[in-house]
């Protein structure tokens, strides 16, 4: 391609970027004539050939030249042998599945014989990749126009940087400015001119990227002679400050990461013991099988991915009230099966809960093997909601987080608005007063249960989402769990809220310190401390229940 | 039952443990390996495993029984002493170790340590060891009970806060830079006080060390219950606030009771850890713990020898069930757990009682 054609085309391109509403084919815009011959060239069998047909496709400016471009870059642009016509077509068992390239227009399905693939080489394919960058630069997604100047970015040479700062010139959206701006600055930054230079890492000073921080820092160094690298003083301390301003700002997003982090792992530990705060609270029961209950309820979300293994997604959902269900039931069987003969003997409830906890732990392993299962994530889930290159959250922890809170609500709604949740406050208050105004606290008691039991359940589906499914997955979090509902004072859900995010933030912010375990012993050996000045936890019962 | 037939009881399982601890130590000596009257080193071992977890579990029985503390972290004095004695074990190694280091163990040259924590200093000496297996679990019980009792904490809570003790151990044992062995804590012991660890004699010695110290605890647990302090104590379980108001010191007490069933822990596992030749943090895990309090539970609690039966019986069972069955152990401590807590609160004695009481 011309230079002078390609500028010439250049106003038009602007205006197209206004005009263009997407990237859909339309008859109408085309340029019948260039793009026909364009194409025909491309059929052509030399590469040289092929490279100009390429160059004369990019001028086109219409977005179906990206199509046909795009689809050469990805192998999907095929000759259709018996027409000699240019199709796209989309691989299947048996062919390909054809379509006109230069209509659109579906031509149906064909055997590998009829058609031949239109190659490249690399130093095309490069080329291409790039024209591509530039005509996307039109995109009417900011999105796309980001690909783009990134796809430009990697072999620069000086029409593309012409091209990017016109572009920069009459960009609208800022990330897309942002973008185009690093790249400038990161390429004028290597001009002779001190003016240039100082330009650049004006451009540069509010981008906190890896690439930046390893350019600003090269400035600062001396060569072997102990002579700077950078001669120019002022382009020196002007590097110096904007490293300094971009260090503050990496230190903020360490911080928001280290407090995300310990969100989650709270909210785990909330999930965890929100449950166990219910039964224990209302009921002065210790649930030693708190634990596996949760792992019931990360089982069912193994099973019900079984069932449905074409629909993770739907299948995680729907193993939230399956899971429930299933430890409520467990649950309220233990209630009534184990648990009311021992009213008034809480240690003993410890006991034989703990029986529970072993038999339930051996059922599993006998069920599903003692190994772990593991249990896949949507793919909504998994992957990390990139922020910037320093900042990204993992969206499984993120999504716990979401779900925790919620679960959170909900219960607190349920206790205080449903007839149930005042029953079980009455009860939790004070049993005979509740008992002789009416109230079947035999019922409650059981339902109660189910209700903790039911969380842990719904705890557990959480759980399977960051950690293996195996037997041993309630025990690792028993402890833990414990360890926030006493820390957060019994029978207080906001305390129980508030003790489990303090206590993952606290680990978090310990970790990078003391290392992981040492960390973990830290927090124990505060929890052992805080109960001694403060032995009922952080928001203590009231009144005569205290002692009873 | 009365005072009498309690005494019956205990007596003839004295008696039994007298005859165990002397009478096979004495057959192995005196009789050729090939003689029906000889028992094997493994049962000699066995036997010396249960007798030391009859110790433990007296231990447990002092404080939960009588003094009302379910402790769920018996477990951690008791690998304290282990480790105590341990330590001292992996002195005598010398320079047998893989790498030949006459100073450091083979786990210290493995991770480049240059030269012995300071904490180690001393346990080369036998005395030093035999101290630290009391001073240790005593020392942590007093400085935890002081802090606990004194600021009133009590019943699950300070079964949790044990939980957490035992389980914070646990992860601080399994960290290498702890010096302890880490992961695999401390093996491959060679010899005692110059003798051969692995040898049928030292074993029988043992057997007969640990049979005599379970009676020596076991009448001096009984006489401190039954002196003035013990109906303190188990005062104090039954109405706590009624003792602090009659003017006792009541975390005194049970500071001491604390204490004393800490040492006790740390003897026996001090006995424990030469027969079975090795130490490693699982010891602290929490359900460990929990399994000690099932022996009691099962035995029968606020008995004494209740306990040593207990601990005994559940042992076999395990012994019996992991070679016989291994998925089934689990369902059976399970299921007792349930069932004793259930139906049987005064352990297999009680059913006994609750008979002679009938007839």
């Amino acid at each position: 391609m011309k230079p002078n054609f390609f500028r010439r085309h250049f106003c038009l391109m602007a205006i197209g970027l206004l005009l263009l509403p997407s990237l859909v084919l339309s008859d109408e815009n085309v340029n019948p004539d260039i793009l026909t011959a364009a194409m025909s060239r491309l059929n052509n069998a030399s590469m040289l050939d092929r490279s100009a047909a390429i160059e004369q496709l990019a001028a086109v400016q219409e977005p179906k030249a990206i199509v046909i471009l795009q689809a050469l870059l990805d192998g999907h642009l095929f000759n259709l042998k018996a027409e000699n016509k240019l199709v796209i077509a989309t691989e299947i068992e048996a062919g390909y599945t054809l379509s006109d390239a230069k209509n659109g227009q579906y031509l149906g399905t064909v055997t590998q014989d009829t058609v031949q693939k239109i190659t490249l080489n690399n130093a095309l394919r490069v080329a291409l990749r790039k024209k591509i960058g530039r005509l996307e630069l039109n995109a009417s997604e900011a999105k796309v126009r980001i690909n783009a100047v990134q796809a430009i970015a990697k072999d620069i040479d000086p029409e593309s940087l012409v091209l990017l700062r016109t572009q920069l010139g009459m960009e609208k959206d800022g990330s897309v400015q942002d973008e185009i701006k690093l790249v400038l600055g990161l390429e004028q930054i290597n001009s002779n001119d001190k003016s240039q230079r100082l330009a650049a890492l004006d451009l540069l000073k509010d981008h906190a990227s890896p690439a930046v921080v390893n350019r600003l820092n090269a400035l600062q160094e001396k060569d072997a002679t102990g002579q700077f690298v950078e001669t120019d003083a002022d382009v020196r301390n002007s590097a110096k400050t904007a490293l300094i301003n971009i260090n503050s700002k990496l230190r903020v997003y360490a911080a928001i990461e280290t407090l995300f982090f310990g969100l989650s792992l709270g909210a785990v530990l909330v999930l965890a013991a929100i449950g166990l705060a219910i039964t224990f609270g209302v009921m002065g029961v210790i649930n030693m099988a708190h634990g596996e209950l949760m792992m019931l309820g990360a089982y069912t979300t193994y099973v019900m991915q079984q069932l449905l293994p074409d629909y993770l997604g739907w299948a995680l959902i729907l193993s939230i009230p399956a899971a429930f269900m299933i430890s409520a039931l467990v649950g309220i069987a233990i209630e009534r099966g184990i648990i009311r003969f021992l009213y008034g003997r809480p240690l003993e409830t410890l006991l034989a809960t703990f029986g529970v906890s072993l038999v339930l732990q051996q059922a599993v392993r006998s069920i599903f093997s003692p190994l772990n299962r593991s249990v896949a994530s949507p793919e909504w889930m998994s992957g990390a909601w990139k922020i910037n290159d320093f900042l990204s959250l993992t969206w499984n922890r993120f999504y716990i987080l979401v779900f925790c809170l919620l679960v959170f609500a909900l219960l607190l709604q349920i206790l205080k608005r449903t007839r149930l949740g005042l029953e079980v406050r009455a009860v939790a208050q004070n049993r005979n007063m509740a008992k002789a105004m009416g109230i079947p606290t035999a019922r409650v008691d059981a339902l109660t249960f189910g209700l903790g039991s039911g969380i842990a359940g719904v705890a557990g589906v959480a759980l399977s989402q960051i950690t293996n499914v195996g037997p041993n997955l309630g025990q690792a979090y028993i402890v833990d769990s414990f360890m926030v509902v006493v820390f957060g004072g019994v029978g207080n859900l906001w305390g129980t809220l508030l003790a489990g995010f303090s206590l993952g933030i606290a680990n978090k912010l310990l970790e990078p310190v003391a290392g992981a375990v040492l960390a973990k012993i830290l927090v124990l050996v505060f929890i052992i401390l805080f109960i001694q000045k403060r032995p009922r936890g952080l928001f203590p019962q009231k009144g005569r229940a205290v002692e009873g | 039952m009365n005072l009498f037939q309690q005494d019956k009881l205990a007596g003839w399982l004295m008696v039994t443990i007298t005859l165990i601890s002397v009478l096979i130590p004495l057959c192995n000596l005196l009789t050729p390996v090939d003689s029906a009257l000889h028992f094997s080193a493994y049962t000699v071992s066995l036997l010396g495993k249960y007798l030391t977890f009859a110790l433990l579990g007296l231990s447990l029985d002092l404080v939960w029984g009588y003094c009302g503390i379910l402790a769920l972290g018996q477990g951690a004095f008791f690998a304290l002493g282990g480790y105590a004695i341990g330590l001292y074990l992996m002195r005598q190694i010398g320079n047998r170790g893989v790498y030949g280091n006459p100073l450091l163990p083979d786990f210290m040259v493995f991770l480049n340590w240059s030269e012995l924590p300071w904490y180690w200093f001393g346990f080369n000496q036998f005395w030093f060891a035999v101290l630290m297996v009391v001073v240790v679990p005593g020392l942590l019980a007093l400085v935890f009970g002081w802090l606990a009792f004194r600021s009133r904490v009590t019943g699950v809570y300070l079964s949790i806060i044990t939980q957490a003790l035992t389980y914070a151990l646990l992860l601080a044992f399994f960290r290498n830079e702890m010096g302890f062995g880490g992961n695999n804590g401390l093996t491959d012991f060679k010899e005692i006080l110059g003798f051969n660890i692995q040898s049928e004699g030292v074993r029988s010695f043992f057997l007969m060390v640990t049979g005599l110290i379970l009676l020596l605890a076991f009448y001096v647990s009984r006489w401190v219950v039954q002196s003035k302090l013990g109906r303190v104590i188990t005062a104090v379980r039954d109405q706590e606030m009624r003792v602090r108001f009659l003017g006792y010191r009541v975390e005194h007490f049970k500071l001491w009771i604390f204490v004393f069933s800490a040492m006790l822990a740390g003897m026996a596992g001090a006995l424990y850890v030469p027969q079975v030749g090795i130490i490693n943090p699982s010891e602290f895990s929490p359900l460990n713990s929990l399994e000690i309090v099932i022996w009691v539970a099962i035995g029968g609690r606020c008995t004494l020898y209740g306990a040593i039966i207990g601990a005994v019986l559940v042992n076999y069972a395990k012994s019996l069930l992991t070679g016989w069955a291994p998925e089934i152990w689990l369902f059976f401590l399970g299921t007792a757990f349930i069932l004793v807590t259930v139906f049987l609160p005064n352990g297999v004695l009680g059913l006994f009682r609750s008979q002679e009481q009938k007839s």
